[in-house]
């Protein structure tokens, strides 16, 4: 069967595959949809009456989408927590398993750009972004820079995930001399796409809270152990509604270096604390308002201790295999990783960095109606992309959605 | 009598300037376009009373009872005194420390003399409010346009109202959420 | 002394245009007349919707550029409006200087600001900000009150400063704007091109003076206050979701006058002048007062200088 026509016969199917399901996924899809609806009409008011509908003001001129788009390059990066064991160091019981990081990958990135899309004050003119088409500041805007390296790995994750998929349905080899090369390639573009999210805050002088050397570095450690979370718990959801072979073992062994990982955020959190509070410069007020609070502005306190609480509790959680290796626990300390670091992302890392403003003053800032709605909505796009995406991906790993019912399952089938 | 006033020129006062530069006499070679000084009403010119026939010069320094009694002399009152500044024997000028007499319309020379460098620094342009083109034409006050020569410490001002807080900013109309 | 901008590229205006862009704007003219009939959107709609950069312009596109803008205005306030295009003079780069003891915090140079540069009065946009602080802490702005309001100002104890663009040479916002929207003019002005600004806020992060203002929402001026003497890169009515801060009135010294905030100064505590004269005002101050730098530590080196005259 010719490339183009088996491809299109993939995508048919694929499509078909979606399409159809079982009560609860139709439930599901409907509650996406009904997100995507609540935040679509919030979006339009946005459109119609600027982004003043947003509690953002010129204070604190980045809010609630920043603070998700930030979290969510993390969790698009950690998707190569799973590729590193797996190619790397070529321990089977994680390959299996790759393509559905990368596919949260690619979940995550498409809410990056959207959120992104929503912040901006003129999304009519996403096009000026374009390199050649409008004017792309390239190399001096590290927004620039973001933009190319979040493209080229969302290109990356989708070609990869793509190919091994339609080999996988056309009961085909993948060619090892594409795919591996790729796939490594995709561990320093997420070290990259993290990086430079990183960077495009750390590099402003005007923001001495994040003007920190260490900022690169926490947002890879924490990205590592946040973005992992999301996809144990599904692991465990797919093992159980579908006949999807997910070992034990893998799923203990990523929880494991969440827990590293985790251990080293709070390391560097502590690094920073310790370098504020003992140099006691004036740059200390950011600081302090995040965990202190200023001049009886306490919005941030509890966010900022919650924060580092949850991520204590489950880096104990996970260290110890005693609560690792037991299920309860091992979601637990899934949920206050994930807590714990999209919390720090957002209230703990854009508010504190604009509050106090350059002239000192201090705007509580605190999402609107429409920011949380909007946010919803695109998480429900996210969401929706993901399972769509696992719709298909998962008959395909499992040999039930193929082109060629019946034809032996090679042994290196599986990506 | 009224105490004289001092209120800012308005920008149509200062245009007429020009007018004035080569009408005035006694100026220095510095040529610098100040606006007229800001005599009050009907005081101005001195002579009409002080004309050495009816009234004869007293050198006595002391406090003024029958005239001009309204004015508050509040610029070293210790050491200075009204004859200090206006000339005794022609009230329509002042004069300097050497005895040498000075039109009104160039009183800064005479403020110079003791605030020298508010003086070096009003000739550059860099003490007080001046206006014009910042490559061309420049207009210049005289120092009792903004200073009461009897009382010379600025005035304090009403300030303007102060800017809108953040979270006073919202959508006009009803909006979106 | 010499004056020169430092590391921010100057620009003067329209460049040459490569064949590339012809390309693409013999296509996009083609589009948008398609675009037109196919969206019912007006032709100047989607005009609009394809300018490209200011420096990119040409000089006939730039024309077209201006008579829509005007058109636009005149539609939307009632009025005639002309919007200049003043290129940099020779041999100029303008600095200024504010006197901070002199400066009583009377706020006149923050409204006649607003007046001549077509701030928005609702959602209130005002570029020159000023903070009230201690005379006893000095200049710390963890201290500093931009809300004060009492009776008469001075108020004892305190000092008054206000804070407006710096035109830095060293402009930390002009290298982080993703699409080239900002940048330094060859006279030393930081400028913003509203029609290609996509309102992502990274230069307001990036400034550290608090300088940059953002249209939240629909700007609104009433007709009657509306200033029509304008300049494509300074006080021309601006759209929602951009970004706009001072200009140094680069639609009055462009023109040998002085910016508003200077001649309404009523302590003439505001100096402005050409760096590159050396017998300018400004370098007069340089030269004999005690100045300082906001923020200096930064390394902005800014074109906006605090000096004591007393």
């Amino acid at each position: 069967m010719d490339s183009p026509r088996a491809f299109a016969r993939f995508a048919k199917a694929s499509l078909g595959h979606i399409v159809h399901g079982n009560r609860t996924y139709y439930a599901w899809v409907g509650f996406l949809l009904l997100l995507i609806a609540a935040g679509s009409a919030a979006y339009l008011g946005q459109l119609r009456e600027g982004l003043i509908v947003t509690h953002m003001r010129d204070q604190v001129s980045w809010g609630f989408y920043i603070g998700n788009f930030t979290f969510l390059v993390g969790v698009a990066a950690a998707a190569i927590m799973l590729v590193i064991p797996a190619y790397v160091y070529d321990w089977e019981p994680i390959r299996e398993i790759t393509i559905l990081g990368e596919v949260l990958a690619i979940s995550a990135l498409v809410m990056c750009l959207c959120f992104v899309l929503v912040d901006i004050g003129r999304p009519d003119r996403f096009w000026h972004i374009l390199p050649l088409v409008g004017r792309l500041n390239f190399p001096t805007s590290m927004l620039a820079w973001d933009v190319i390296v979040l493209n080229i790995y969302l290109l990356l994750n989708w070609f990869v995930v793509t190919y091994l998929l339609f080999c996988s349905y056309t009961r085909r080899h993948y060619v090892k001399a594409i795919v591996l090369p790729l796939v490594l390639f995709s561990i320093p573009m997420a070290v990259s796409i993290h990086s430079v999210t990183a960077f495009l805050f750390n590099g402003l002088a005007a923001r001495p809270f994040w003007n920190s050397a260490i900022l690169a570095p926490r947002f890879l450690a924490s990205a590592f152990c946040s973005g992992p979370a999301i996809l144990l718990v599904l692991l465990q959801i797919l093992r159980k509604v579908t006949s999807l072979k997910i070992k034990d073992e893998a799923i203990f062994k990523v929880a494991e270096l969440m827990a590293y990982t985790m251990g080293f955020t709070l390391f560097l959190t502590f690094a920073e604390v310790f370098k504020e509070f003992y140099s006691g410069t004036e740059h200390l007020v950011y600081t302090k308002y995040l965990w202190f609070g200023l001049k009886g502005h306490l919005t941030l306190v509890p966010f900022a201790w919650a924060s580092v609480g949850c991520g204590l509790a489950a880096f104990l959680l996970l260290l110890i295999p005693a609560t690792r290796k037991r299920w309860a626990t091992l979601n637990l300390g899934c949920a206050l990783i994930y807590a714990s670091v999209y919390i720090e992302k957002g209230m703990g890392l854009i508010i504190p960095g604009l509050t106090p403003d350059p002239l000192g003053e201090i705007y509580v800032y605190t999402p609107s109606l429409t920011e949380l709605l909007v946010a919803a909505g695109i998480f429900g796009v996210g969401f929706l992309v993901f399972t769509l995406m696992l719709k298909v991906a998962v008959p395909i790993m499992l040999g039930e959605l193929t082109s060629a019912p019946g034809r032996p399952v090679s042994a290196d089938h599986h990506p | 009598m009224a105490t004289p006033s001092f209120s800012m020129p308005s920008r149509r006062g200062l245009g007429l300037l020009c007018c004035l530069l080569g009408a005035m006499s006694g100026l220095r070679a510095q040529d610098i376009q100040v606006p007229p000084p800001p005599f009050t009403e009907g005081l101005f010119p001195c002579t009409v009373c002080h004309d050495g026939k009816n009234l004869k010069v007293n050198r006595q320094r002391r406090e003024l009872k029958d005239m001009h009694g309204d004015i508050v002399l509040k610029h070293g009152p210790e050491s200075r005194w009204c004859l200090d500044c206006h000339d005794p024997l022609d009230r329509d000028r002042l004069h300097l420390a050497s005895g040498e007499q000075i039109e009104f319309t160039v009183s800064y020379e005479l403020c110079g003399q003791c605030h020298g460098e508010k003086l070096r620094d009003w000739r550059a342009g860099v003490h007080g409010k001046r206006t014009g083109s910042w490559n061309g034409q420049k207009q210049y006050l005289l120092c009792v346009n903004c200073h009461n020569p009897h009382s010379p410490h600025f005035q304090p001002l009403k300030p303007m109202p102060p800017p809108v807080r953040p979270d006073a900013i919202q959508a006009r109309k009803g909006g979106a959420l | 002394m010499k004056y020169h901008l430092g590391k921010s590229e100057p620009q003067d205006g329209p460049r040459t245009i490569t064949s590339r862009r012809r390309f693409l704007g013999a296509a996009a003219t083609a589009m948008a007349g398609a675009m037109a009939t196919l969206t019912g959107c007006g032709k100047g709609d989607v005009e609009a919707f394809l300018q490209h950069n200011f420096r990119e312009l040409s000089k006939d596109e730039l024309k077209d550029v201006i008579a829509r803008l005007e058109r636009d205005a005149r539609k939307k306030y009632g009025k005639d409006i002309t919007i200049g295009n003043e290129p940099a003079i020779q041999g100029t780069i303008f600095g200024y200087a504010l006197d901070l003891s002199r400066c009583i915090g009377c706020r006149r140079c923050a409204k006649a600001c607003v007046k001549e540069n077509n701030q928005s009065r609702d959602p209130q946009i005002e570029w020159i900000r000023v903070l009230q602080m201690d005379k006893e802490d000095g200049v710390d702005v963890t201290h500093a009150d931009p809300y004060y309001n009492p009776e008469e100002v001075p108020q004892e104890g305190h000092f008054y400063m206000p804070v407006q663009c710096h035109q830095c040479r060293n402009a930390p916002c002009t290298k982080v704007c993703p699409v080239g929207a900002t940048w330094q003019e060859k006279d030393g002005m930081v400028v913003v091109d509203y029609n290609w600004c996509i309102g992502c806020r990274y230069c307001m992060a990036a400034c550290p003076y608090g300088a940059r203002r953002f249209n939240w929402g629909e700007p609104s001026i009433p007709s009657a206050d509306l200033n029509p003497v304008t300049h494509y890169l300074g006080n021309r009515p601006r759209p929602k979701g951009v970004v706009e801060k001072c200009t140094f009135c680069i639609q009055r010294v462009r023109k040998g006058l002085y910016p508003a905030c200077v001649e309404i100064c009523p302590t003439g505590s505001r100096k402005f002048g050409n760096l590159a004269d050396p017998k300018s005002e400004i370098r007069y101050i340089l030269e004999n007062k005690r100045v300082f730098i906001f923020k200096e530590e930064l390394n902005t080196r800014p074109k906006f200088f605090y000096f004591y005259g007393v």
